[in-house]
């Protein structure tokens, strides 16, 4: 047996430091005055619009802290920019963990950075908490326990248009239109979690690569199949042109189209509003544009703290209704986590969330949790354009159990 | 069969995309003997240029015409200050440089205008779409615009003493010089005349395909892809090796591969073509001795 010289001093110290130590050493990024949480985020690069999102969180903690913290502590949040780059993400997540030893990670972004780090925090067992993310594979409770999501996954969203239209057309020729990639197949899943056995016969799909120059072709084909509804998991540029394209044909289907390509002034307004009359997508979240919820507390809340915090924030922009309800999904977590804030009950705390409405979500849509639930939010309410903007219409709809 | 001729008439749509990007690549080829990674690159910047000077209230076509202007000059200046240094480098430091090229152009696009997607005027407008919606009248305007493009390198290369310096200087530098053509400059001319024949091929696609910096990311591929179908030198095949290319994808992701391996023919297609004729269907072989 070998004592090096270091074991032997560090071993020295602990013991000198004995009382103060201790519950520092049981959970990393805590003590009796702080708590730091880490995140990774694209503050630069072409993803770098997100960067409203960490700068909305950081708000939020500075109010928390302003009015005391949470059980005396106050929370450290540290913003690292990734470039949106899975290298870079895996690096800096690293120096969140091994050199500032943040307590847990929190809302990440993106889902090829956020691949980048699902298997070395969950070997290291650190919380890695609801990332801004839609895809399905962070709901893994036995693959990877220590990884959740937050938003409704894109498969989530599928399912609940494959439900809409059993309920509209029962004998619906459904054609799915989707990106051939993680983001596209869990259109493809969501819409065979509902169909089940009947999906081969119902559905006519057809794929695209993110490099393809335009979709014309699978949308001819789907036409040419003599589909009456169509499903599109696409991004926003092929989301324009498919609008557009569809309008052109003269096919009218019932449309639904991917709620990450459906803002006003990037993807309709370029197609033409008017082409895009008819078109369904779906929201959990209450739009600030919307008139009928002016007088709304949630929102209200929301826009005072806007006021106070990010004066020159641009209140148009969803990223913060966004942030700001997962910012307050998180403070659920550390009040419930009480005194104890060791990465297990950080986790076990995440992981046991009742049914909580947020301010910015809309009636009906609630962030719940449990140990064999990893999908947060699974309602969505339905909207249609009608040449202005997104009307809501239906009941809240919740997503099938799988 | 109805939808076979869509699939037809929506492939010659894409293919006069493919075409008129093609067309630019072989421009350079003619002029230079390069194959430019950054085209497409510069291309989306002349269309940045275009559109910001559409949005500041000119007119289209003055806007249009004084891109490839402005186009022309980035284009020279690009191969005085960039290329000329490496002129006589190993074939991989031109690659690596080119590939720089992208990056750089790319992402200063991206810096400069953003990424969120931009709608780009098209001067073709009609109210109502053709054949039953599976062509605009932009689409046939902009095969009109490269038919026209080409027909103008052509008669410059075969009827003008610049364009024979040009092709001179492409082919065999030494002699050239030796008969009094300055070669540096017809370089950069053809560099100029490259990025110009790029600014009208991506001005001709933005309407269609929607502008944002990596617009022409994709498209390069299928138009080097049309380019070596039909020659790497020949103006006239790459067009239609453009063409080609746009349907054929089309008709192997609707009947035969599928929509998952549609990419994957536009790379086939440059493989096949490299293994059995190299030169293109169109290209002219060369010997040289030795």
């Amino acid at each position: 047996m070998t004592t090096t010289r270091r074991t032997l001093l560090g071993g020295t110290a602990g013991v000198l430091a004995l009382p103060g130590l201790l519950r520092a050493q049981e959970s990393p990024g805590v003590t009796a005055s702080e708590i730091r949480i880490g995140t990774t985020y694209a503050l630069s690069g072409p993803a770098s619009a997100y960067s409203l999102i960490p700068k909305c969180l950081t708000a939020m903690f500075k109010r928390l802290n302003e009015q005391g913290g949470i059980n005396g502590r106050q929370v450290n949040f540290l913003v690292y920019d990734d470039a949106y780059s899975p290298p870079k993400t895996l690096e800096q997540t690293r120096r969140l963990v091994e050199q500032d030893k943040v307590a847990f990670l929190f809302n990440n972004l993106g889902t090829p950075t956020n691949s980048a780090i699902h298997r070395y925090v969950n070997q290291r067992k650190i919380p890695h908490l609801f990332l801004a993310t839609g895809a399905d594979k962070w709901a893994d409770p036995k693959g990877y326990p220590w990884t959740i999501g937050w938003q409704p996954s894109y498969r989530t969203e599928a399912q609940i248009y494959a439900k809409h239209i059993l309920e509209q057309k029962p004998n619906a020729r459904i054609g799915l239109l989707h990106q051939n990639d993680d983001f596209g197949k869990d259109y493809v899943n969501g819409v065979k979690d509902v169909l089940g056995a009947r999906f081969d016969a119902m559905v006519r799909t057809a794929s695209h690569e993110a490099t393809d120059a335009t979709i014309d072709s699978q949308v001819v084909s789907l036409q040419a199949a003599g589909c009456d509804a169509l499903v599109c998991g696409i991004i926003p540029r092929f989301a324009s042109q498919a609008i557009r394209r569809v309008f052109d044909l003269g096919w009218k289907p019932l449309m639904f189209m991917s709620n990450v390509s459906v803002s006003g002034a990037v993807v309709i307004e370029p197609a033409g509003k008017e082409k895009a009359i008819g078109l369904i997508t779906s929201d959990y979240r209450k739009d600030q544009s919307d008139p009928s919820w002016a007088d709304d507390p949630g929102m209200k809340e929301w826009r005072d703290f806007m006021a106070r915090y990010i004066p020159d924030g641009e209140l148009g922009d969803n990223n913060y209704t966004y942030a700001y309800g997962v910012g307050l999904t998180l403070l659920q977590v550390l009040r419930q986590c009480g005194n104890n804030l060791s990465r297990e009950n950080v986790l076990k705390q995440a992981t046991s969330l009742k049914p909580l409405e947020l301010p910015t979500l809309l009636p009906g849509v609630t962030v719940g949790t449990s140990p064999d639930n990893y999908h947060p939010i699974r309602h969505m309410q339905l909207q249609r354009w009608d040449g202005r903007g997104w009307v809501r219409f239906g009941k809240v709809i919740e997503g099938a159990q799988v | 069969m109805d939808g076979l001729a869509h699939q037809i008439v929506a492939g010659i749509a894409t293919g006069g995309i493919y075409a008129s990007v093609a067309l630019a690549i072989v421009m350079i080829y003619q002029a230079t003997h390069h194959v430019n990674f950054a085209q497409g690159e510069m291309a989306t910047l002349s269309t940045f240029i275009a559109w910001s000077m559409v949005q500041a209230g000119m007119p289209y076509w003055v806007a249009f015409f004084a891109t490839i202007a402005v186009s022309f000059a980035i284009g020279v200046v690009v191969e005085r200050i960039l290329i000329r240094p490496v002129a006589n480098a190993p074939v991989l430091t031109m690659v690596g440089v080119f590939i720089g090229l992208l990056l750089i152009i790319g992402n200063a696009t991206g810096w400069i205008f953003g990424y969120t997607t931009k709608v780009f005027p098209s001067p073709f407008a009609s109210e109502k779409p053709l054949f039953g919606g599976l062509v605009s009248a932009h689409e046939l305007g902009s095969t009109a615009v490269t038919l026209t493009v080409l027909t103008l390198v052509w008669a410059f290369f075969r009827f003008t003493k610049l364009g024979l310096a040009m092709r001179a200087a492409a082919y065999n530098p030494r002699s050239a010089r030796l008969v009094g053509i300055r070669v540096g400059w017809m370089l950069a001319l053809g560099w100029g005349l490259a990025a110009a024949i790029g600014a009208v091929a991506g001005m001709m696609v933005a309407p269609v395909v929607f502008l944002d910096p990596t617009m022409m990311l994709g498209i390069l591929l299928y138009a080097f892809a049309g380019a070596l179908m039909g020659g790497i030198d020949n103006p006239a095949g790459a067009v239609l090796g453009g063409f080609t290319v746009g349907v054929l994808e089309n008709l192997a992701g609707a009947y035969v591969v599928g929509t998952e391996l549609k990419l994957t023919v536009a790379l086939a297609i440059i493989i096949g073509v490299l293994l059995v004729r190299p030169s293109g269907l169109f290209g002219r072989v060369v010997f040289s001795r030795v």
